[in-house]
């Protein structure tokens, strides 16, 4: 047999990095068996029955062979009997791999697969942040270097969410530094924010971080956030918080189903709550509403407006009336650099590091 | 049956003038004079429901008449009012804008003579929302137009918002007044029928529109609605109550767009895809709707378009009502002798004025009137509605 590797392998998900990883690993546990195996990668929606009958057929000059059958939820219908017939009865010289998303028009070829007794290899996407900072540092792992759970947090949020990236990131990591990798390290080869939504800037101008709301704002414009939505996410923070207070103290829980909205977004909004009063809201609304007009064609410069209504928010909030507090956005700047208005004076900003240092998160510890 | 002039309702200036281009009209048919009372553009202004699209139908209608008066009876008359005469041509925006490449066809065909020996006319309803490249291919027509072709174009009014004034400068303009509260009145209880004290209420509440005073007066749904938005200013206890209060103005606006436009959507969709070849048997069939997918999502985005424009008009129309309450309670605290538009809440209104100063009252009303602006601006409806809300209530 071929070094444990058992003869018919089902690679399940539709995260691209993991099954290729799959893909490599049997590929190379196959060459380490034998290295004369003959490889063949086949696509199954180009694939016809006939053609799998003579790639699983013994050659006439012996030697063992690896197939690899790509996208197996595109197969036709006969070639998903075709492969299920063999996997009954499959040949101890041929290995077969079939990488398979798990839905698709071949469903069935995934299950059918599984009972005939293929070894199943799962590489379905990393929903959940815990499972992404699992990766990374399993992935530092790899390299026999132990990475803190701060680095993996802090490479997730300069690298983003996507595998093959931070994959990359980690091999980098890992070439570049000796010893242990912790988050100073990532520091100083990675900087900024790949993935700042609305809701962030939205967080962090409602609990008053003026600084923390301006710099998660310039991050999500730098990465390409349209300012609309950002808008839109401001004032779905004020109404948040708006409703939540007025509905008074209470079970997150209960009140979810009165207030139309889910539990945990009604205890951020309940701590987010505090240091609010009814006319700071009605202030911050009305600047939320300028600003949704601003940012539709009513102003020049509609991350200027963005910025705007982030002071204004925040002097809501103070008992401001909500006009004094927006002096000028360049005062509170701390770069002193006065505002990045296009892409490149941000990214010339962030380059020079002065913009933000990529691991602060609002409202966390510095 | 009275003439095609009847329809509008206290404008008697507005159709002097058009009986005499109309006259005009015939003499320059007939050769018999200049006819410098017709001229090849109109625009007519006035605030929505004083019959801006009425009156440009009525003028089609004279331009039309085999007796060059508009006598309502003949066939030209008859069938330009029923929408279906060869030389009249009606743009009647359903979507929220008029494209540059429907005003080119349009433009195209004004070009033609007229088949009926008359004259070719061309209706654009919603003027003011004709595209900045509409419109500069409408002006090409307007600027030399052919001898036989009238151009009716109707925008709430000549401002550079609604229409741009190079093609304004081209037009002669007619302007609709507010039609009275009594002309209205008196109109909903000889045509329709009316009670008269539900008349004079209707015709009040509807602050001039004349279609708004039909609905009001007969439809019950729209009373119910109405009903619904003088109840919002005694509603606001406070900042959650604001809310709760914008979310019911939006889901009613949604929901009284949705009714209106939901039937014609589906009746669309099936036809054209009756006509593409959906629901056929044997061979071919299936292949026959695979290419459709472009053009339902083409209608899709029509009516989607449409969809959005009901829901703003719907919602406007609350607006509107919002805004005659705070007007009124305005008019209460200056105690001014005019009449108040809602009749029937004056009692509501005179608790508020007795509350607020002549200030706080017309803070109030311009939060409203701000707030139709925003939506106009392309604000998300329901960010706009909770500001004014809670401006209404601070």
């Amino acid at each position: 047999m071929t070094g444990g590797l058992s003869s018919i392998q089902l690679v399940l998900g539709d995260e691209e990095l993991l099954v290729a990883r799959a893909v490599d690993k049997a590929v190379a546990a196959a060459k380490e068996a034998d290295a004369a195996t003959d490889v063949r990668q086949y696509d199954a929606n180009a694939l016809a029955a006939g053609e799998l009958a003579e790639m699983v057929s013994p050659s006439l000059f012996g030697g063992r062979r690896l197939i690899v059958v790509r996208g197996g939820q595109d197969a036709r219908k006969d070639v998903v009997t075709a492969l299920l017939d063999y996997a009954k009865h499959p040949d101890p010289d041929v290995t077969l791999i079939v990488t398979h998303t798990g839905g698709g028009r071949a469903k069935a070829l995934a299950d059918g697969l599984r009972t005939a007794g293929a070894e199943v290899v799962t590489a379905a996407k990393l929903k959940s942040h815990r499972d992404r900072v699992a990766f990374v540092r399993e992935e530092l792992r790899r390299g026999s270097t132990r990475g803190s759970e701060e680095a993996a947090e802090a490479l997730l949020a300069a690298v983003g969410n996507d595998l093959r990236e931070l994959a990359a990131a980690c091999s980098q990591l890992l070439a570049d530094v000796e010893g242990r990798i912790d988050a100073a390290t990532v520091a100083r080869y990675y900087r900024g924010r790949a993935e700042v939504s609305g809701f962030t800037v939205a967080d962090a101008a409602m609990v008053g971080d003026v600084p923390g709301a301006l710099e998660a704002l310039r991050w999500a414009l730098h990465v390409g956030v349209d300012p609309v939505p950002i808008a839109d996410a401001i004032a779905d923070g004020v109404r948040t918080v708006a409703r939540v207070a007025s509905a008074g103290r209470g079970n997150a829980y209960q009140m979810a189903s009165s207030l139309g909205m889910p539990a945990w977004k009604i205890e951020r909004a309940q701590r987010q709550a505090r240091g609010w009063s009814p006319e700071g809201l009605v202030a911050a609304m009305r600047a939320a509403a300028d600003c949704n007009a601003e940012v539709k064609g009513g102003a020049d410069d509609r991350g200027y407006a963005l910025e705007r209504v982030v002071f204004a928010v925040a002097a809501a909030r103070n008992g401001d009336s909500g006009r004094s507090g927006q002096g000028g956005p360049g005062r509170t700047d701390g770069d002193g650099t006065g505002r990045p208005t296009d892409a490149r004076a941000a990214a010339r900003a962030a380059a020079a590091g002065r913009g933000a240092t990529g691991t602060r998160r609002p409202g966390g510890s510095r | 049956m009275a003439d095609v002039f009847a329809d509008l309702v206290g404008q008697e200036e507005a159709v002097d003038i058009l009986r005499r281009a109309a006259a005009g009209a015939v003499a320059i048919l007939d050769g018999s004079g200049t006819g410098s009372a017709m001229t090849h553009a109109w625009i007519f202004t006035g605030p929505p429901g004083s019959g801006r699209s009425v009156a440009a139908r009525a003028l089609a209608a004279a331009l039309q008449c085999a007796t060059g008066v508009g006598c309502g009876e003949c066939t030209g008359c008859r069938t330009t009012l029923g929408g279906t005469h060869a030389d009249v041509r009606m743009v009647t925006p359903d979507g929220l804008s008029i494209g540059v490449n429907e005003m080119r066809a349009l433009v195209l065909r004004a070009a033609s003579a007229p088949t009926g020996g008359r004259w070719q006319v061309v209706v654009i309803e919603d003027a003011d929302r004709l595209t900045e490249q509409a419109g500069n291919a409408l002006l090409k027509a307007i600027e030399e137009p052919p001898p036989r072709t009238v151009f009716l174009l109707c925008t709430p009014s000549t401002h550079p918002d609604d229409i741009s004034v190079t093609i304004r400068s081209r037009c002669r303009v007619v302007t609709l007044r507010q039609p009275p509260a009594a002309a209205v009145a008196s109109v909903l209880v000889s045509r329709d029928g009316v009670e008269a004290d539900t008349a004079a209420w209707a015709g009040a509440a509807a602050q001039g529109h004349v279609g708004r005073a039909r609905r009001l007066a007969r439809d019950a749904d729209a009373r119910r609605r109405r009903e619904a938005v003088l109840a919002v200013p005694r509603r606001l206890t406070g900042v959650g109550a604001c809310f709760d209060a914008a979310s019911a103005l939006i889901e009613a606006a949604e929901a009284e767009a949705e009714a209106a436009v939901a039937e014609a959507d589906t009746a669309e969709r099936t036809a054209l895809e009756t006509a593409l070849g959906a629901g056929g048997t044997g061979r071919g069939a299936s292949g026959a709707i695979r290419g459709a997918a472009g053009q339902l999502k083409d209608l899709e985005k029509r009516q989607k378009s449409r969809a959005t424009r009901a829901q703003r008009d719907a919602l406007d129309r609350a607006l509107v009502d919002l805004a005659g309450f705070y007007r009124d309670v305005l008019v209460r605290t200056m105690a001014a002798p005019v009449a108040p538009v809602h009749t029937d809440a004056t009692s509501l209104a005179e608790a508020a004025a007795r509350k607020w100063s002549p200030d706080d009252a017309l803070r109030r009303l311009e939060a409203v009137l701000e707030c139709r602006t925003a939506i106009e601006a392309n604000v998300k409806p329901r960010i706009a509605v909770e500001a004014m809300m809670l401006s209404l209530w601070n």
